[in-house]
C-alpha cells in the first residue's frame, strides 16, 4: 500500500483532476445509463397499464 | 443492350435533361474548395501543403451531395420496384446505377480537380497524381455511398443521415488519397497509396452493388 | 445396435437445440432476461471491486507517468468493450437478418447505447489521460481517432434506427449498415495508423509497452467488470424494447396486469 493518508489518495500525486475526472464520469455513466434503462421499462409498463384500463373503461361503455 | 448498360445510358441521359443537378455538384466542389482559402489566409507556402486534403474534402462532400438522389427518383416515379421485378438481376441493375452516378457526379471532380489545384500551386506532377488518386476514389466513394443511400432510401432526415452514415465510411479513402499527393511532393513513393485506393475500390466493387441491392430491398418490402 | 445409438443421440442434441431455440422469441426471452440481470450485476460488482482494489492499492506507481497512468483501469476497459460490443452488435443483427429472428435485432438495438457509452468513455478518458501526459486534450493518435470514428460509426447505427418507423426495416437496415461497418473497422484502423505514423514522426505510444503484472490484472479485472455491467444493462434495455415492440400481443397485455 502506497497511500500513506486518505489526503495523498485523493490527491493522486498531484494528478486527482485527471484520474477522478476519468474515474468520476465512469462512476457517473455507469449509475446514469441502467437508471435510464430502468426508468424506460417502468414507463413502458406504466402506458401498458393506462392502455389496458383504457381499452376496459372502452368495453364497459360499449356494453351499457 | 445488355441491362448494365441499358441502366447506365438512361441514368445518364435523364440527368442530361436535367443538367442543373449535375452542375450544381460541380458547383459546390467548386465552392467550398474555395472557401478553405478563405477562412485560413492566402499564404501560398500553406495552401500548397493543405491543398490535397481540402480537395479531396470537397470532393467527399460533392458527391455526398448527389448520393440522395441516386435511388430517390426511381423510388418516387414506380421505376425501383419494376427494376426489383424485372428479369435481370438487381445487382446488375444497381451497379448500372452506381456508374452513371459516377458519371455525372465522379468524373466532373476528377476532370476539374487539376484546375482547382492550380488555385493551390500544386505542380503539375503533383495534379497528375491528384488527378490519377481522383480516379481511383471517385468510384469508391460512389460505392459506398450507395449503400447509405440505399439504407436512407425514403426516410425522414435522409441526406443528413446519409452524411452521417456514409462519411465515416469515406475515411480510408481520404487518408490514402489526400495522403497519395502529400507524399508525392514530399517526393516519396506514391505507389502505396495508389495500390490501396485501387484495391479498396476492387473490393468495394465486388460487395458494395450486393450491400446495396440488399437496403434496397429491405427498404421496397 | 451402434446405429440405433447414433440416431438417438442425434435427436437429443437437437432436441436441445431446438429448446434453445425457444428463446428467440420474445415471449419466453423477457422472463429469461429479467432472471439474468441480477446475476450479471453481481458478476460486475465483484470484478469491479477486486478490479478497483487493484487499480488503486496494488499496482505500484508508475517510474514515468506518476499516479496519472492509473487512468488506463477505466481508459482501456472502455475501449475494448466499445469494439467488443460493436461486433456483439453486428453479430446479433445479422443473426436476426438471416435468420429473420425478432429478438436478435432487438439484442443488436439494446446493445448499441452501452456501445456508444463505451466508445464516449475511452474518448473523454483518453483525453484526460492525454491533457497532463502530452500537454493536450487531444492529440490524433491512432487509436483515439479510431475510437473516435468508431464513435460515429454507433451514432450512425443509433440514428438510422431511430429515423426509420418501421421497426423490422429498421432492424434490417441496421443489421446492413453493422455489418458494413464490421468490414471496413479493420479498414479504418489500418489507415488510421499508417495515417498518424506518416504525420506524427515519433508516435505517440498510449500503451506502456512492458508493464506490470498487477497493471496487467487490474486491467483485466476492470475489463471483466465493464463486460458483466454492460450485458447487465443491455438486459435491461432489451426488456423494455421487448415490450414496447411486443405491446398489441396478449402475453404483454397480460405480463403487465
Amino acid at each position: 500500500m502506497q497511500w500513506h493518508s486518505v489526503g495523498e489518495f485523493f490527491a493522486m500525486g498531484g494528478y486527482a483532476l485527471y484520474v477522478w475526472g476519468s474515474f468520476g464520469a465512469c462512476a457517473l455513466l455507469m449509475v446514469a445509463e441502467p437508471f435510464l434503462a430502468r426508468r424506460r421499462l417502468i414507463e413502458v409498463r406504466r402506458s401498458l397499464v393506462r392502455e389496458r384500463l383504457a381499452d376496459e373503461l372502452e368495453s364497459q361503455q360499449r356494453t351499457r | 443492350m445488355n441491362p448494365f448498360l441499358a441502366t447506365v445510358r438512361r441514368d445518364v441521359l435523364l440527368a442530361m435533361r436535367r443538367k442543373s443537378e449535375v452542375l450544381t455538384a460541380v458547383f459546390f466542389f467548386v465552392i467550398v474548395t474555395s472557401l478553405f482559402p478563405l477562412g485560413i489566409g492566402p499564404e501560398p507556402v500553406l495552401l500548397k501543403k493543405i491543398a490535397p486534403g481540402i480537395l479531396w474534402v470537397a470532393a467527399l462532400l460533392a458527391t455526398l451531395l448527389g448520393l440522395p438522389r441516386l435511388f430517390a427518383a426511381d423510388h418516387g416515379d414506380g421505376t425501383l420496384e419494376q427494376m426489383v421485378l424485372s428479369p435481370s438481376p438487381l445487382g446488375l441493375l444497381v451497379a448500372g446505377k452506381i456508374l452513371a452516378h459516377w458519371l455525372l457526379c465522379g468524373l466532373p471532380l476528377v476532370l476539374l480537380a487539376p484546375v482547382l489545384g492550380l488555385q493551390f500551386d500544386l505542380d503539375a506532377s503533383a495534379l497528375g497524381v491528384l488527378t490519377l488518386a481522383l480516379l481511383l476514389g471517385t468510384p469508391l466513394l460512389s460505392l459506398i455511398g450507395a449503400i447509405g443511400a440505399a439504407l436512407t432510401l425514403g426516410v425522414r432526415g435522409g441526406g443528413v443521415l446519409l452524411a452521417l452514415l456514409v462519411l465515416p465510411l469515406y475515411i480510408p479513402a481520404l487518408i490514402f488519397g489526400a495522403g497519395a499527393v502529400e507524399a508525392h511532393i514530399a517526393g516519396l513513393d506514391v505507389g502505396g497509396h495508389l495500390s490501396l485506393l485501387a484495391a479498396m475500390l476492387v473490393l468495394a466493387a465486388f460487395f458494395a452493388p450486393w450491400a446495396t441491392t440488399a437496403g434496397l430491398r429491405i427498404a421496397l418490402e | 445396435m451402434g446405429d440405433h445409438g447414433g440416431i438417438e443421440d442425434c435427436i437429443r442434441v437437437s432436441q436441445s437445440i431446438v429448446q434453445w431455440f425457444r428463446f428467440a422469441s420474445p415471449q419466453s426471452f423477457y422472463p429469461l432476461a429479467g432472471r439474468m440481470v441480477p446475476w450479471f450485476w453481481a458478476a460486475a460488482a465483484i470484478f469491479g471491486i477486486a478490479g478497483l482494489w487493484m487499480s488503486f492499492f496494488v499496482a505500484p506507481t508508475d517510474a514515468q507517468q506518476g499516479e496519472g497512468y492509473r487512468i488506463i483501469f477505466v481508459h482501456v476497459p472502455a475501449s475494448w468493450m466499445s469494439m467488443f460490443i460493436y461486433l456483439v452488435m453486428a453479430f446479433w443483427a445479422g443473426l436476426g437478418l438471416a435468420l429473420n429472428t425478432r429478438v436478435s435485432s432487438m439484442m443488436a438495438q439494446a446493445l448499441a447505447p452501452t456501445g456508444a457509452l463505451m466508445a464516449a468513455l475511452s474518448l473523454w478518458t483518453g483525453a484526460l489521460w492525454g491533457k497532463p501526459m502530452w500537454g493536450a486534450w487531444w492529440v490524433w493518435d491512432a487509436r483515439l481517432t479510431s475510437e473516435l470514428i468508431l464513435f460515429f460509426l454507433y451514432l450512425g447505427f443509433m440514428a438510422l434506427q431511430a429515423a426509420i418507423d418501421d421497426p423490422r426495416r429498421a432492424d434490417k437496415a441496421g443489421a446492413i449498415l453493422a455489418l458494413v461497418g464490421v468490414v471496413n473497422i479493420p479498414i479504418i484502423y489500418f489507415s488510421v495508423k499508417w495515417w498518424n505514423t506518416l504525420h506524427q514522426g515519433s508516435s505517440v505510444n498510449l500503451a506502456k509497452s512492458s508493464m506490470a503484472t498487477t497493471m496487467l490484472w487490474g486491467m483485466l479485472l476492470m475489463a471483466l467488470a465493464f463486460w458483466m455491467y454492460s450485458i447487465a444493462v443491455a438486459l435491461m434495455r432489451v426488456r423494455a424494447i421487448i415490450l414496447e415492440r411486443e405491446r398489441h400481443t396478449e402475453w404483454v397485455k397480460h405480463a403487465v396486469a
